[in-house]
């Protein structure tokens, strides 16, 4: 029994997880929490269930879903840290509260509002150890969202663009005058918060076959929440806040049933963001900007 | 006057209480997205005066609002010794902390809703509103106002200046959750029922959203954002979801084009 809760906890928890590294990339690189997260979610989300009603080949389903994430990111750059160098702190933080309106009410209105059942594209296979089960899928879900880090760590630790957005991290301007090429490095940021974002979205509408208008709103609440947790900036650290969360979660709907869930993690949040605002793995915080 | 009509302008008068209620907080530099938690406690306890001490409905809105208040007062303290970005977190986890404790207290309905029976009529909600907005012209008139900018323009300079920056933003920030509560107290018992489901952190991302649409140089600039916030969707009459997505387009444009809001410092007003 507590090996299964401890299961489904970690399952849950890599869907936090790629929502997590999404939101720490803006934070760590851009300064930036990106409110649109919860809305490319969703839209991947709502995405993979119109595709796969439709009859659409679940592979190409997937690629479309996590393709939309992609693109509906860089919209959103376009309208936020593109006006950033030139406007207040504060207002990349509310266009993408905007966009994030935005994204919700054209599902409603194209979609409805109505909870929608995913249907699944292939047999379910789940592995038994001993009693505890495990779904294929969402273990699917878990190296997919681990790869992907691992993509990224290696992308930021060895390749040109990743020395130029950890560069832009250190100080954007005394980047741009070292030539990185500002205008075109910051918009992989975005793209690859939107694909991981879309992704997760996509996982999570396999993985518990529903999507609805505002699925991404809790999911991404979660997803800020991990990455404090871990630590704001540290993609390993998203990873583990996220899988801390999931658990935290699935334990504390066992314990103290599903309506204390919302105090148990957000009270770690307020407690860990008074005691330790670095996080579990974060370094020194530098001077924030908003 | 229409039922119609009224409850409109009752709408109009509670979010530029609401409004104000942002605003203070932000322009002393916090990004509070936790009013919606004020507006619940305010809701809530000032319904429960009302209901089991069957406290005249104007005496359990104001002790709504100074429960909103002192709970805000209390919890500045740890809160603001976070700053920008994790501030905000700090405010919205509150939120969600608040709703979720509320949605567990059974005394007042937990997740079921709580009726409020008392009435407020529109003439008394009207009157608070008109005097919120008159204490806020008041108070941005008095050395209070300008220490509270001063703060936000520059800490440090605010700090060297001799002003107690600390105290300042803590002020502004209990002000903001006064008014949170007293805007959720009249808003109870207007409606006569309240439901803790509503007061998530997206209603408080509206808040923060119509009043930065306003902008936050001037204290004229709250008060447009919740006019038009509040007319815009009933002049346009669609599908509630199209009025959010001319909403959001419109604050997106804004954005872009003059991003410290509509109402500058030295538009047309001092011009």
């Amino acid at each position: 029994m507590l090996e299964q809760q401890l299961v489904n906890g970690l399952m849950l928890g890599s869907v936090y997880a790629l929502v997590a590294v999404a939101f720490t990339l803006a934070i760590g690189v851009l300064n930036f929490l990106n409110f649109s997260i919860p809305g490319l979610f969703m839209v991947a989300g709502m995405l993979t269930w119109f595709l796969l009603r439709a009859g659409v080949p679940w592979p190409i389903a997937a690629l479309l879903a996590v393709a939309s994430g992609g693109l509906l990111s860089l919209v959103v750059e376009r309208f936020t840290y593109r006006l950033m160098s030139r406007s207040a702190h504060f207002v990349p933080l509310v266009t993408s509260m905007a966009f994030l309106i935005l994204f919700e009410n054209l599902v409603l209105v194209i979609w409805g509002s109505d909870m929608q059942r995913v249907p699944l594209p292939f047999e379910t296979v789940s592995w038994r150890l001993g009693s505890t089960v495990i779904a294929v899928p969402q273990l699917v879900g878990l190296a997919c969202a681990v790869l992907a880090v691992t993509f990224l760590d290696v992308l930021l630790k060895r390749t040109r663009i990743g020395r130029g957005l950890r560069t832009i991290a250190e100080d954007p301007e005394t980047a741009a005058m070292l030539g990185v090429a500002v205008g075109r490095v910051v918009p992989v940021v975005f793209l690859a918060g939107g694909l991981f974002t879309a992704l997760s979205g996509f996982l999570f509408a396999i993985n518990y076959q529903q999507a609805s208008p505002f699925m991404g709103e809790e999911i991404a609440l979660k997803g800020i929440s991990a990455m404090v947790v871990g630590g704001m900036g540290n993609i390993w650290g998203a990873i583990l806040g996220g899988l801390l969360i999931g658990v935290v979660e699935t334990f504390a709907i066992q314990g103290f049933g599903a309506r204390a869930v919302d105090i148990c993690v957000y009270g770690l949040l307020l407690a860990i963001l008074f005691v330790r605002p670095t996080g579990l793995l974060g370094g020194v915080i530098r001077q924030q900007r908003m | 006057m229409s039922g119609y009509l009224e409850s409109v302008l009752v709408l109009l008068a509670i979010n530029v209480i609401l409004a104000y209620a942002a605003f203070l907080p932000m322009v002393a530099g916090q990004l509070n997205l936790g009013v919606a938690a004020f507006v619940a406690i305010g809701a809530y306890s000032a319904g429960y005066c009302s209901n089991s001490f069957s406290l005249h409905p104007v005496s359990a809105a104001l002790a709504g609002s100074a429960v909103a208040g002192t709970i805000g007062w209390l919890v500045a303290f740890p809160i603001l010794r976070t700053r920008g970005i994790y501030l905000a977190l700090a405010t919205f986890a509150l939120n969600q902390v608040v709703q979720g404790t509320i949605l567990n207290l059974d005394v007042v309905g937990g997740a079921s809703g709580y009726p409020v029976p008392a009435h407020i009529g529109f003439p008394v909600v009207a009157a608070f509103s008109l005097a919120v907005i008159v204490l806020v012209f008041l108070v941005f008139r008095t050395r209070f106002g300008i220490s509270v900018t001063a703060v936000s323009d520059d800490e440090r300079a605010a700090d060297l200046m001799g002003l107690s920056v600390r105290g300042l933003q803590s002020a502004a920030f209990t002000a903001g959750a006064a008014l949170a509560g007293l805007a959720g107290a009249l808003y109870a018992h207007h409606f006569n029922y309240i439901e803790a489901q509503n007061y998530g952190v997206l209603f408080s991302i509206y808040i923060v959203l119509y009043v930065l649409l306003g902008g936050t140089q001037t204290v004229f600039g709250p008060l447009l954002g919740a006019a038009v916030f509040t007319l815009l969707p009933e002049l346009l009459r669609g599908s509630a979801a199209w009025r959010y997505v001319i909403f959001a387009c419109l604050i997106i444009a804004i954005m872009s084009l003059r991003p410290q809001g509509v109402i500058l410092k030295r538009s047309w007003f001092s011009r």
